[in-house]
């Protein structure tokens, strides 16, 4: 699939910007803080719901406007899809598909495929656990949209069990018990009985999910690996044995099985869990969170014998990066049998000349691959592609005659052409207003 | 901001479920120009509806004596309670016209977040419904969400050491709907309670 147009307005930045994509490569280049790589997170939002850089939706919206849309027009094998997002921070986002409302944003997911990486992804060699389980999870939905719905009623599972755990504490914890020396009958004994049960029922709820998103993740890092290796070593022109071992909260027996690589089946693995939120229920009291399911979770990355985290130098942990986000890419495209759009945010400028060589040789046969740069000298000479200029929050075509004229119109040349690619409407996406402001007065504020 | 009286009504209006700053602000100005009478009739109902209505003594439901219109009706099935956690869902499936037997109101379902417990729904009023052994199957119908599930399952749990059947309500697909619409979650769980129809 290729990104035939991106559209944004008040998404960072940017009041307005269009942006007219060809199949290949596209090279966005322009000095730091212009806006390159928002149009690199824009394509991700439309992609994932999130972007790369933070967890909230308001730093996307430009800074006095109410609203932030991002519009993408999706070539998948000459079928054409109409993506819509309007990201109103605080609220859920609107999403339309072809123009019709979506019941769910989620449902846009699967209609873009990216894989983004970025100088941020530095963070999955070097940073906390929760970096690569998102890692994990965001490419679990890329490969199958329905573990988005999975995943966030795992989410809610642990913290509406936090919450239990947490006001459960006087009753169940230690300087209670201490306290009711009395023989164990009466209504305080029938108290925690009471406590215990609803545990025992959010034991289950997590337990049925938890293994779920588990059972997902060891079978996706089953067919990640083999990829994660040959990227690496095609990156980094060696032969080092890259490795991700997933390591489970679980109790040792099952836990060192996972980390040898095998999977269980989603039942063993419900069992395992709901074993360890027993054995573990004392302390999870006395702290006040579930210390037991995939939020838990690690992937240990080594180089050779050794952690990648804390051991491995700084090209090295950037291959590491590159190579997660590479095998990322073969594995989508060995999936759908379509390639998903590659985006690389500002990548080659931490890249030494070796590393961006093989690189370029690596992304040579990708659909589509959008590049973002400070110093066009630091794109390979092979991978110039269609250059667009980024200043101020405008994109040019690199080429354009007379820089200012905005980017509405194309210029009369046309940047080298995929022979792929259809001879194109000349208009855009007609660039409408934003969907109508809801009069807030008619309509609920707070959604069903 | 408004002056005293009106910005009291817009504030008042604001804590009402559902309603924002911009509709409390509507509705608080409708009522400004609106009749006196009009005015008088929605105070009436709003004092009436606190004076008049209570919840039923046997299966929580509202009512406007000490027990409900379905709990006092001895044509109903007096060996089938359906469990649900709000009086509006009693509505929901009264208006099926399927179900004939009794109710049983919890006010609520168990989310820890919003820091409701069992103990904080009439699930110890439902036991004492079930004591005298006359109530051969309880129905669970709480919301097909997570708290409604959590709650069905404490309720199964507690339940099963009773001697009574309990079902659960099925969940799937809509009626009259195309199962391409069907989110995959909706139709993960229609497979998984699907129903043999040729054995």
């Amino acid at each position: 699939m290729y990104l035939r147009h991106l559209s944004i307005g008040d998404f960072r930045s940017y009041a307005r910007a269009e942006l007219a994509l060809t199949p290949g490569v596209t090279t966005l280049v322009g000095r730091n803080g212009e806006g390159k790589t928002n149009l690199a997170e824009a394509m991700g939002y439309l992609a994932t719901l999130g972007s790369h850089r933070v967890s909230q939706d308001a730093p996307l919206v430009r800074f006095g406007a109410e609203r932030a849309i991002v519009r993408g027009l999706v070539d998948r094998g000459g079928r054409e899809t109409l993506v819509e997002l309007e990201i109103v921070p605080g609220r859920a986002n609107r999403a339309r598909l072809n123009r019709s409302p979506a019941t769910r944003p989620r449902e846009v997911l699967g209609t873009l495929r990216t894989v983004l990486f970025a100088p941020e992804d530095l963070s999955l060699v070097k940073g906390d656990p929760a970096e690569r389980r998102r890692f994990l999870d965001d490419l679990l939905v890329a490969r199958q949209p329905r573990w988005a719905a999975v995943r966030s009623d795992y989410d809610k599972i642990v913290r509406q069990r936090n919450a239990l755990l947490k006001s459960a504490a006087p009753t169940l914890g230690p300087r209670r018990r201490r306290r009711s020396s009395r023989p164990a009958t009466g209504p305080e004994s029938e108290e925690v009985a009471a406590a215990l049960r609803t545990l025992d029922v959010w034991n289950d709820q997590l337990a049925a999910a938890g293994a779920q998103l588990l059972y997902a993740r060891l079978r996706l890092l089953r067919d990640l690996r083999p990829l994660l290796a040959r990227a690496y070593d095609a990156v980094s022109d060696s032969s080092a044995d890259a490795r991700a071992t997933y390591r489970a909260s679980l109790h040792e027996e099952v836990a060192d099985a996972i980390a040898d690589g095998q999977v269980p089946t989603a039942e063993e693995l419900r069992d395992a869990l709901l074993a360890t939120l027993a054995e573990q229920r004392a302390a999870e009291i006395e702290r006040g969170v579930s210390l037991a399911g995939p939020h838990r979770d690690d992937l240990v990355l080594t180089l050779g014998e050794l952690p990648a985290k804390g051991y491995a130098s700084h090209g090295e942990s950037w291959s590491f990066a590159l190579a997660l986000r590479l095998g990322a890419f073969w594995l989508l495209r060995h999936d759908l049998g379509d390639d998903p759009v590659l985006v690389l945010d500002d990548v080659f400028a931490e890249l030494d000349a070796g590393r961006r060589r093989r690189l370029a040789g690596l992304i040579a046969d990708c659909e589509q691959v959008v590049i973002t740069a400070a110093v066009p000298e630091d794109v390979p000479a092979e991978l110039a592609g269609t250059r667009f200029t980024v200043a101020k929050g405008h994109v040019e075509p690199a080429e354009a005659p007379a820089p200012g004229l905005g980017s509405e119109r194309r210029p009369d040349h046309e940047p080298q052409r995929d022979p792929r690619s259809e001879p194109e409407p000349d208009a855009p996406p007609e660039p409408e207003s934003p969907p109508e402001p809801a009069d807030g007065v008619g309509t609920p504020e707070a959604g069903p | 901001m408004y002056e005293g009286a009106v910005q009291d009504l817009i504030d008042e209006l604001g804590h009402l479920p559902g309603v924002g700053p911009k509709s409390a602000q509507r509705i608080a100005f409708h009522l400004l120009v609106a009749d006196e009478d009009e005015v008088k009739r929605l105070v009436d109902a709003l004092v009436q509806v606190k004076s008049r209505v209570r919840f039923c003594a046997v299966c929580g439901n509202v009512a406007e004596a000490e027990t409900c219109r379905i709990c006092s009706d001895d044509r109903r099935d007096a060996s089938l309670i359906c469990v649900v956690e709000e009086p509006k869902d009693v509505v929901a499936v009264e208006r099926t016209r399927e179900f004939r037997g009794r109710y049983h109101v919890l006010g609520g379902a168990i989310s820890p977040m919003e820091g409701v417990g069992p103990d904080d729904l009439s699930i110890a009023q439902l036991f004492t419904r079930l004591a005298d052994g006359s109530v051969t199957e309880v129905i669970i119908a709480t919301d097909p969400n997570l708290e409604g599930e959590a709650t069905a399952t404490y309720l199964a749990r507690a339940l099963g050491t009773m001697g009574v059947r309990v079902s659960r309500l099925a969940s799937g697909l809509p009626v009259g709907g195309d199962l391409e619409y069907a989110d995959e979650i909706t139709l993960g769980r229609a497979f998984e309670g699907r129903r043999l129809i040729h054995a």
